[in-house]
């Protein structure tokens, strides 16, 4: 069922724009605890001396491409090429599974690295920020493979192209805040 | 009727072709972030050449792969007004925490 605002706008998709504007007003406030406190831990372990350059770069090309999926997909189910939407909708949750494997491997090695989020003002406001955007991931995963599985079972079509549409804003919106977060966090240290 | 509604709403979203081009670009500002990172003439610059590249692949995303360029510019109000307003709190609060420091500093060696 869908419904249309006065100015012919699809209601989801503004209603959606709206919760993206919300989402920026949280992670900004998260961004900006982290920038606050950034240098005023006294202990360590200091982010120079545990962030992982190399590894969070592939991540972040991970994150990037999965964004070029979900367009991709978009673009698909658009033209009504179901196989193909279906393959690229799969390969963006794939993708995102693998950043979400990643961000465990890293939180893990910090753990490892005597780093919590107790540890000190780095370690508090780096997990709260980057689990934050972690769980978003996840939500985003949850939904990727639902619309997998609708696809799967033929009940997501061309008609259906709007619902992938607002599924792509939500995955790109978790990319550019993850586009804000590499450099923010692991590039100016 | 609600799906014909969807079809003829939608917007011309650009073609695969500009999607792979974009993404390109994605992956090479991403390399030029790292490589800027890693090379030490670049330090002294390090944090504005960083911020412009990052800007431009949230723009690149925003615009291209979210359709804001092609969009109802509606959308593109609910997104760059709380936007402003984050960037604002960030920036007061810098402002606020780190000049609150200097003025200390400044009082101690006074």
């Amino acid at each position: 069922m869908t419904a249309h605002t006065s100015m012919g706008l699809d209601n989801r998709k503004m209603a959606f724009w709206a919760f993206i504007g919300s989402e920026c007003l949280l992670f900004g406030s998260l961004i900006s605890t982290y920038l606050v406190y950034k240098g005023k831990s006294i202990v360590g372990p200091y982010p120079p001396e545990i962030l992982n350059i190399p590894f969070t770069s592939v991540s972040t090309f991970d994150l990037l491409m999965s964004s070029l999926m979900m367009v991709l997909a978009l673009a698909a189910v658009q033209r009504g090429d179901m196989k193909w939407g279906k393959i690229w909708l799969f390969s963006t949750a794939l993708l995102g599974l693998v950043f979400l494997g990643g961000q465990v491997i890293e939180f893990t090695d910090f753990v490892h690295k005597g780093l919590t989020i107790g540890t000190n003002l780095f370690g508090c406001t780096f997990f709260v920020l980057t689990g934050t955007h972690g769980a978003h991931v996840t939500v985003g995963v949850l939904w990727l493979l639902t619309l997998w599985v609708r696809a799967l079972q033929g009940k997501l079509g061309p008609a259906n192209a709007m619902t992938v549409e607002i599924t792509g804003l939500y995955w790109h919106f978790v990319d550019v805040v993850w586009i804000v977060i590499f450099t923010v966090v692991y590039l100016i240290q | 009727m609600s799906a014909e509604r969807e079809g003829t709403e939608r917007h011309a979203h650009p073609t695969v072709g500009v999607y792979l081009r974009v993404g390109a670009a994605l992956v090479i500002l991403t390399v030029l972030e790292v490589g800027v990172f890693y090379v030490p003439a670049f330090h002294v610059v390090l944090v504005p050449v960083l911020l412009v590249l990052s800007s431009a692949k949230f723009t690149l995303v925003v615009m291209f792969y979210m359709h804001l360029k092609d969009d109802n510019k509606l959308f593109t109000f609910l997104l760059g007004g709380p936007l402003v307003i984050a960037v604002g709190v960030m920036v007061a609060l810098l402002f606020l925490f780190l000049g609150a420091l200097t003025l200390r500093g400044a009082a101690g060696a006074g």
